[in-house]
């Protein structure tokens, strides 16, 4: 670790996919050509002008971006430490980052002529996101979701229904996210030639992490901007949770190359590091194969896939995304991890000192926050993506504080 | 030479195709696959795939999934299944083996001690299902160096150009994906392979095997009319299935229902009499 840094960690991956010996292409030869066909695709609409203006049009007056940069003043009080400041991604339509993601590839599914939609999800967000895009443009969309999370996010489950998504619990495996994944892409191999699977994640075959990278910067080149006009500097630290890592990338990515900005990514501890029931792939995995890339993953000494577990259902999956791997592997990022526990605590402190109640996806990296802060300078500057609002979570934050609604 | 080649040139002597049945390594334990592949050559199979466990299984259908789900619990693991290879080739030095499966457990295994171990086993070749010929290069060198076919696989979206490009160095024979879908769902017609066979036979001249939705001897005997061997696995996985007891053992008699279900097969593709003799 800490080798030396190329000239610019933003250039990958290279054309095959790679980032480092993470990423590429891992899927059977039946959807090998459809994921060269999204890669030419995407490469064709990166460079038409009047994709990335639509692009933008939408996440200006659909999603409602710019999402606001939020100076919590009391919770930096209550701190004592350094200055806490929110990228409210929260805010957005649908209420959280998955939709930046959702906009551009259904733009692109549209440019490729697709005429039916798929998606995996987890907590559901990323569900209700790919289902309200598919409203917007009138397509009809199939969500696989595992039959453990349909019962712990049934609100989110009630709105995919709603905006008109058919959603297809999936039973096999563990029942959870990367079951839900491997059910997708069954779908996707048997209906190669009408149909576009929008990835909600930074997971995938390339060019899917590069792509969903590139339409989630969006977060952190706001957030630079917003904050250069705030106090006309640089964070020092800027921190994120991580499950596939698509929030934490699209906050870092416009960091990467500025060697001052200190980047934490944080995964789910669950019921701590060491009681095999967490989320931590870069905290305790090894790199493998899953999912169509190369990346750290949750495996048992046979290559096996374990299941993940967090409070957090958005970041209960035994992978990460394949950038993160890297630079988790170069050093650039720091990779922590945080417990259950840990994020309703802080999921209680967002409430109470800011008013917002935050996903419990975020409640991570505040408790991360919450550790670092402290210990700080008073006018050092910690810029926290909170991703997610977390109406979704108060029937799990109930149970787990014994309270009946 | 090698197994696979010498089987599929004896093959070719007799003018007929041949069948490849599939095993679940440890499905639902180590001696019913141990059982079973001692019966197979003798019911007629003329080569043998061994499917090793994966939790993740993208490419197959429900009944290779839970075949799957039921052979880790069985205790298979790529050790295990080495052993199994070992043990068959105490009686049956020419039947050729093949293993089909996913690429993290090799990975997890050691590539190069994986190559070694499975040529040493008795192994002829590999099938990983998620390693396309773009990212195959970490496996096939070490596959060629232990001289274990790298087997590779076609399917009905793989367009001309591309065709050239994923049979470049390819050897064994070639995997034709019958379907766009997971495996033991669809059949393909007649039809497309009519089509389809010739189109992949223009771009090599290794033997064609045809997979994913070959149930019956009619279906085989309608692939050996086209290709040179057919791959049948959900249909006798299905079975193997119907016949598991409440604490999820075979129940007696299964083994010889499998394998006259195998030797129906095996004449379905040997009364097709179709062959490109030599």
């Amino acid at each position: 670790m800490n080798k030396p840094l190329p000239n610019s960690l933003r250039t990958g991956p290279d054309e095959r996919g790679h980032f480092g010996i993470f990423g590429g292409r891992y899927v059977a030869e039946t959807l090998m050509p459809l994921i060269l066909e999204v890669e030419r695709a995407y490469q064709d609409a990166r460079r038409d002008p009047a994709f990335d203006a639509e692009f933008h049009r939408l996440l200006t007056h659909y999603v409602g971006r710019p999402s606001p940069l939020w100076f919590a003043e009391r919770l930096t009080a209550h701190l004592g430490g350094a200055q806490v400041w929110f990228k409210r991604d929260e805010l957005n339509h649908t209420g959280a980052h998955k939709i930046n993601n959702c906009i551009g590839q259904i733009l692109l599914a549209r440019r490729m002529g697709k005429t039916r939609i798929i998606a995996e999800t987890g907590a559901g967000q990323h569900g209700v996101a790919t289902a309200t895009v598919c409203a917007l443009f009138g397509l009809p969309c199939t969500i696989y979701m595992g039959a453990t999370d349909v019962a712990r996010q049934s609100p989110n489950v009630f709105r995919m229904k709603l905006l008109g998504a058919e959603v297809k619990p999936v039973t096999s495996g563990s029942a959870t996210l990367k079951d839900a994944m491997n059910e997708a892409l069954r779908d996707w191999v048997a209906n190669v030639a009408d149909t576009y699977y929008l990835i909600g994640t930074v997971a995938g075959p390339h060019p899917y992490p590069a792509m969903v990278r590139d339409f989630q910067s969006v977060i952190g080149t706001e957030a630079r901007a917003q904050l250069d006009a705030a106090v006309g500097r640089l964070p020092d630290v800027c921190v994120a949770a991580i499950g596939g890592g698509s929030n934490a990338i699209g906050l870092f990515h416009p960091f990467l190359d500025d060697a001052s900005v200190r980047l934490v990514g944080v995964e789910a501890a669950g019921h701590g590091l060491d009681s095999g029931q967490h989320a931590a792939s870069l905290s305790r995995g090894r790199p493998g194969v899953l999912h169509g890339n190369r990346t750290y993953l949750l495996q048992d000494e046979h290559g096996q896939i374990l299941e993940a577990h967090s409070i957090s259902a958005g970041l209960d999956y035994p992978g990460v995304g394949p950038e993160h791997s890297w630079l988790h592997e170069l050093g650039r990022v720091e990779y922590v991890a945080v417990t259950d526990a840990e994020a309703l605590e802080a999921f209680r402190l967002c409430t109470r000192t800011e008013g917002i109640i935050p996903a419990l996806e975020p409640a991570h990296a505040l408790a991360q926050v919450t550790k670092m802060a402290p210990a700080m300078d008073k006018d050092a500057i910690i810029l926290m993506n909170l991703c997610g609002r977390g109406d979704k979570d108060i029937f799990t934050v109930a149970e787990a504080l014994g309270v009946k609604l | 030479m090698s197994r696979i080649a010498a089987r599929f040139a004896a093959l070719r002597r007799e003018g007929r195709a041949g069948l490849i049945p599939f095993v679940e390594a440890c499905d639902p334990d180590r001696a019913t696959t141990e059982a079973l592949l001692a019966g197979l050559p003798g019911a007629g199979a003329d080569l043998i795939e061994i499917g090793m466990p994966f939790t993740d299984p993208m490419a197959d259908g429900p009944t290779v999934q839970r075949a799957g789900q039921r052979g880790l619990k069985g205790g298979a693991t790529l050790g295990v299944t080495l052993d199994i290879v070992r043990g068959f080739r105490r009686n049956d030095d020419a039947t050729p083996i093949v293993l089909m499966g996913y690429y993290n457990p090799i990975l997890s295994y050691g590539v190069e001690p994986f190559c070694d171990d499975a040529s040493a086993a008795g192994v002829d070749g590999l099938i990983v299902v998620d390693l396309p010929p773009e990212e195959a290069e970490e496996l096939a060198v070490p596959a060629g160096r232990t001289r274990l076919d790298l087997i590779r696989l076609v399917a009905p979206t793989t367009h001309a150009e591309r065709l050239k490009a994923v049979l470049q160095g390819a050897s064994g024979f070639v995997y034709y994906v019958s379907i766009t879908g997971i495996t033991g769902t669809r059949t393909a017609t007649e039809e497309h392979l009519r089509e389809a066979i010739p189109r992949v036979r223009a771009a090599t001249d290794l033997p064609v095997a045809v997979g994913f939705g070959v149930r019956t001897p009619e279906h085989a005997a309608a692939v050996a009319r086209h290709a040179d061997a057919a791959v049948v696995a959900s249909a006798l996985i299905d079975t193997m299935a119907a016949n598991l007891d409440e604490a999820g053992r075979l129940k007696p008699g299964t083994i010889d229902t499998v394998l006259d279900q195998v030797r129906a097969l095996a004449a379905g593709v040997r009364g097709a009499r179709v062959g490109r003799a030599a």
